[in-house]
């Protein structure tokens, strides 16, 4: 046991000591030059989950049905911003290093790894506000409060596939980029982030089933039931029977198994693909 | 593989695939879907059959003109392309210079980006700290540590990051010559980084380069790539000898084709003027530089020969020049010529010859760049640095034969 993790420090050594220098040079000059620095990280999300809750929360009236209807909103759109940073960034990682991958031979994939740490930190981060909001508004919180750290492990991996999948498609088609920022927009009213879910139970529910086929919505869905409010619709609910209930884990590791396979193909090309 | 090779090259081929327009686009992709497949590229051939080992603590040159294929062969052997066929094998860790500085980045301070370039070389945050003042020290930039890398001179930033290269714990370095820019104190470090890393016999050096110079003063052995293809491995000698030789055949586009008018330097009147030798065009300097001068003349006007021999390898200037008188007949016409080259040490020499009317002094013919000559002089005696002269002479005075004479 003491020789084989002998033999993983070996082996990965290289790369720890890439992934930690990465993650703190984005660090460093991700808020280079800016007066608030940091703080951006909280007041970014913050503006962006105002502006959403005075249109939809408050004009539109969307989240009537659903109690602590602001931290429920604000959780969806800290998981979706999740999702969107490790993915937008990821699509240009391998390529903008482009000049650094024809100079040397380094593991590639600590490339995609270090963007999606440094997101995750400013997911746990913004995880503070979060809190904070939900001390505010008086949210209960149970036991299985702890389960979402399976959730938060699900994102991780989800986002983590996409990035390696679209990065690796990027050195060799450049439009996917263009194609990305669209599937993201639709993707965000597509998804129960803005309103609950049960809108459209109630009206299609063959809609709702099909919506809750993207792991983002069943993610966002268990994510708001175990913090927030056990009236969230979750992906166990709407099948509630049968082996569709396996899918999210399914398609989710399936994907990035695949993705990750795809991307470690590719990566001895990227030198001179790029 | 052998426990005391460090790198083996087995039959590499690298072919490039150059688009004929860039198509990576989705769109193009999708056009060309059921259209006969026509290749929207070309295959460029950058190396074929590359084979080549070499031994640990080898101090190993690959020589070769831009556009041999050197510098892919170097991509390769650090892995950072892939070859079309054939593999590389290597024993040890292996790290790249193909650049100094890389991933060196201006908005970060001196200090973040030793830390961060350290990283890149494989060495955690603790290692750095171990090493950080001395690689301060060396690069001669206490004071400038914590300024932003964008508000450094150039200078600044290859002292910098030659330091930290300098502290690259691998057992093969792999190191392309952009490594010897900068001023005349910097490549002397270089130098004298080159003479260490050439003691180390732990360390295998690859070392790529056009500087024949640099080949007989560090390499052990060295090999020679042309035109995508091994020319020759061999001993530094050997190599140096054989890439100098190589660079003397003139391209052929600048010799001009039959038929049209005539060449530079030739006319009606002298259609042919040549400068040539039956012998080696690699000397020593124990042997004598002989050559033959031939021209033909389409009249009897009496004429005058001149010849100049031109040390190239010190900016062309002439260190012989001399003229035979008043020899003229309808025809073909030849002189030979012998000077011996005791006193000199290494040069390539240029030897061009002039016909003047011996009457007006007008120039009616010279020796172009094809039909010119061109040897190579290796001094076989005891190294004489750089300079044009062997080394001669005695010291008199305070000193003599070891001796203090006072």
């Amino acid at each position: 046991m003491v020789v084989s993790m002998e033999k993983f420090k070996q082996r990965y050594r290289y790369s720890f000591i890439l992934l930690y220098q990465l993650v703190v040079t984005d660090f460093k000059l991700r808020y280079q030059g800016s007066a608030l620095g940091y703080i951006w990280t909280l007041l970014r999300p913050l503006f962006m989950f105002v502006i959403l809750y005075l249109v939809f929360g408050v004009v539109f009236n969307a989240g009537a049905s659903v109690p602590h209807y602001p931290v429920y909103l604000l959780l969806g759109i800290l998981l979706w911003n999740y999702f969107s940073e490790v993915t937008n960034n990821g699509i240009q990682a391998i390529s903008s290093k482009g000049d650094l991958l024809r100079k040397l031979n380094f593991p590639k994939y600590v490339i995609i790894l270090a963007g999606s740490i440094s997101a995750f930190i400013n997911l746990v981060i913004n995880f503070f506000v979060l809190i904070a909001f939900m001390a505010f508004a008086g949210v209960e919180v149970y036991w299985h409060a702890s389960l979402f750290l399976l959730i938060l492990a699900e994102l991780f991996v989800l986002a983590i596939g996409m990035a390696f999948l679209l990065s690796a498609l990027y050195v060799k088609f450049r439009d996917i980029g263009y194609i990305w920022e669209i599937i993201m927009q639709a993707g965000f009213y597509f998804t129960p982030i803005l309103y609950p879910i049960t809108l459209v139970i109630d009206r299609a529910p063959a809609i709702a089933q099909i919506q809750m086929f993207n792991p983002m919505a069943q993610i966002i869905q268990d994510a708001r039931y175990l913090l927030i409010t056990p009236k969230t619709s979750t992906f166990e609910q709407i099948f509630s029977t049968g082996w569709y209930r396996l899918w999210p884990i399914v398609a989710v590791v399936l994907f990035t198994v695949l993705a990750a396979w795809y991307f470690r193909r590719q990566s001895p090309n990227f030198a001179e693909d790029i | 593989m052998d426990d005391d090779i460090a790198i083996k090259v087995d039959g590499v081929y690298k072919n490039f695939k150059l688009p004929h327009e860039k198509t990576n686009s989705l769109k193009s992709l999708f056009m060309n879907i059921g259209k006969k497949r026509k290749k929207g590229y070309e295959v460029q051939h950058a190396l074929k059959d590359v084979s080549f080992e070499v031994k640990k603590g080898e101090f190993f040159g690959i020589v070769g003109r831009n556009g041999s294929g050197k510098s892919t062969l170097l991509k390769i052997i650090a892995e950072i392309y892939q070859p079309t066929k054939g593999k590389v094998q290597k024993s040890g860790r292996l790290v790249p210079f193909i650049e100094l500085g890389v991933g060196f980045n201006p908005e970060l301070t001196g200090r973040e980006n030793i830390y961060l370039n350290g990283g890149l070389l494989g060495f955690s945050k603790k290692e750095v700290d171990v090493m950080y003042d001395d690689i301060v020290t060396f690069a001669e930039l206490e004071k400038f540590m914590d300024q932003k890398l964008k508000n450094y001179s150039s200078g600044m930033q290859v002292r910098l990051a030659f330091s930290m290269a300098t502290r690259a714990n691998a057992d093969i370095l792999v190191l392309d010559e952009v490594l010897a820019v900068g001023d005349e104190a910097f490549q002397r470090k270089c130098d004298e980084y080159f003479k260490i890393i050439k003691e180390d016999k732990t360390k295998t050096v690859i070392l790529v380069t056009h500087s024949m110079d640099a080949v007989r003063r560090f390499c052990d052995r060295a090999l020679f790539i042309q035109d995508t293809v091994v020319k020759a491995i061999g001993s530094k000698e050997d190599i140096a000898n054989k890439y100098t030789l190589e660079n003397l055949k003139m391209p052929s586009d600048m010799i001009a084709k039959k038929g049209e008018d005539y060449p530079d330097g030739l006319s009606e009147r002298v259609p042919f003027f040549e400068i040539t030798t039956n012998a080696n065009k690699l000397l020593s300097n124990s042997d004598m530089l002989n050559f033959k001068i031939s021209y033909k003349i389409t009249d009897n006007t009496p004429i005058n020969t001149k010849i100049s021999i031109l040390d190239e390898s010190r900016g062309g200037y002439p260190i012989v020049q001399n003229g035979a008188g008043a020899i003229a007949k309808k025809g073909m016409n030849s002189l030979e010529y012998e000077f011996p080259l005791t006193l000199y040490n290494d040069t390539s020499l240029h030897i061009i010859a002039t016909l003047d009317e011996e009457k007006t002094q007008k120039r009616i013919a010279f020796t172009n760049e094809g039909n010119s000559l061109r040897v190579v002089v290796r001094n076989s005696g005891r190294m004489s640095g750089s300079a044009l002269l062997r080394r001669e002479g005695e010291y008199y005075g305070r000193w003599k034969n070891g001796q203090a004479d006072l």
